[in-house]
């Protein structure tokens, strides 16, 4: 075994047993992996390699905390964020609003 | 259209280098020695994409490697093996 | 293990049930994940009504269409070496499409069981088989059905003596992994229908070899 190179190269390395417990995907995650197919479709990205390329990219601490889906969420957003197709201050108030509604609401 | 490299049954070895950009070559199959199982298609490759050198389509490969070769303490039969996909410019011919 | 499919449409309560890692909706990553959403359709880059769209096509797939195609090639020996030799070419005569993958049938027999993983970041023809099961996409089964198969596949319930070789086929770039599985003894007459209805998801992954006959 080398080296991992990035969080999510962890072919190889031991671990604990595997959780066999089946679980729901829940609507919001199948929300996030429709917001990626479009927006290859849509041409925001041009590659699905450019958020793996996010996903790797993640600090050790945030890939092992996250789940898969919140994983994708914020590359996709680290990538759009870097290409300028949302900015950084839209993105910070919009998850503040998103924030504000579930405590309200939900 | 690109010709293979290398054909089916070749021994090849996977290149042990760790580029600072993505790559989809994992960690334990670095260096390591397999033989060509299949020639595969053309793929747009990510790391030149991710550098920005466009989405050049390059052949993969997929390479058959031996557990115990790969792995110290290996607890299986003499036969099981690991196959992986990895871009041409990965490999090389081995002996 | 899992002889009965859970996976799609099922009777029992929908509470969700969450596993540690897996977040509610209001942890910071789902917060971004939905914000981003947000910002997205306000700007008209997609619509609420091609997300439904997309949501509806990923819902329906599901591993039953990795069980005709196992099933048609049990009964047609032709059909089953064009899937073996392109697999992608062969899904499309029954109306599959995995493009642009390399869509890849590994099959098993008496003395062969293969097993797929992703260990890089969890590669899975959803759009032909449905969603990946959670432990499919853990760090502990990337980081460890590589490196000791067997044990692993004993979790899942799977014991295999050494005079079967197991072959993991780790999906590091563009294709796309099924596992064809070893045709059970006693169905000889059966229906392509009813083989079909054997299949299960774990057996289509490889993280089950034995399938359970009614």
């Amino acid at each position: 075994m080398n080296e991992p190179w990035g969080p999510h190269d962890l072919g190889g390395q031991k671990g604990g047993p595997v959780d066999l417990a089946e679980h729901d995907t829940a609507y919001w995650e199948w929300q996030i992996d429709a917001m990626i197919r479009l927006s290859l479709k849509k041409g925001l990205i041009s590659d699905f390699a450019e958020l793996r390329d996010g996903v790797e990219q993640l600090t050790q601490d945030d890939y092992d905390r996250c789940s898969y889906y919140e994983r994708w969420a914020k590359s996709l957003a680290h990538t759009l964020v870097s290409r300028g197709v949302v900015s950084d201050e839209q993105l910070t108030k919009q998850i503040e609003s998103v924030r504000r509604r579930q405590e309200a609401g939900a | 259209m690109n010709a293979p490299l290398f054909d089916v049954g070749q021994r090849v070895r996977i290149h042990d280098r760790t580029p600072p950009v993505h790559h989809r070559v994992p960690n334990y199959v670095k260096g390591q020695v397999g033989t060509v199982e299949r020639v595969c298609g053309m793929h747009g490759e990510p790391e030149k994409f991710i550098r920005g050198d466009g989405n050049p389509r390059q052949r993969i490969y997929r390479i058959k490697i031996q557990q115990e070769n790969l792995w110290q303490e290996y607890q299986g039969s003499a036969r099981d093996c690991l196959e992986v996909e990895i871009f041409e410019h990965w490999l090389e011919a081995a002996k | 293990m899992t002889d009965h499919d859970h996976d799609h449409e099922h009777e029992h309560d929908h509470s969700r049930t969450f596993q540690a890692d897996h977040a509610e909706p209001t942890s910071d990553g789902a917060r971004i994940g939905l914000a981003l959403r947000e910002l997205l359709i306000e700007a008209g880059h997609y619509t609420a009504e091609e997300e439904q769209t997309v949501i509806a096509a990923m819902q329906g797939a599901s591993p039953r269409d990795g069980g005709k195609i196992a099933a048609r090639a049990w009964v047609d020996a032709e059909y089953k070496k064009r899937l073996l030799d392109n697999g992608a070419a062969a899904i499309r005569e029954l109306g599959y499409e995995i493009e642009p993958y390399e869509f890849t049938v590994m099959e098993n027999d008496s003395s062969t069981h293969n097993i797929i993983v992703c260990t890089l970041c969890s590669c899975y023809p959803r759009s032909l088989l449905g969603m990946s099961p959670a432990w499919y996409k853990s760090s502990t089964y990337r980081a460890r059905v590589v490196r000791e198969p067997r044990t692993v596949l004993t979790e899942f319930g799977v014991k295999l003596t050494n005079d079967i070789d197991v072959r993991v086929h780790d999906s590091t770039a563009e294709l796309r992994y099924m596992v064809l599985p070893e045709r059970p003894i006693g169905t000889e007459d059966w229906s392509e229908a009813k083989l079909a209805a054997l299949i299960t998801r774990d057996s289509l992954i490889g993280t089950q070899r034995e399938l359970v006959l009614p």
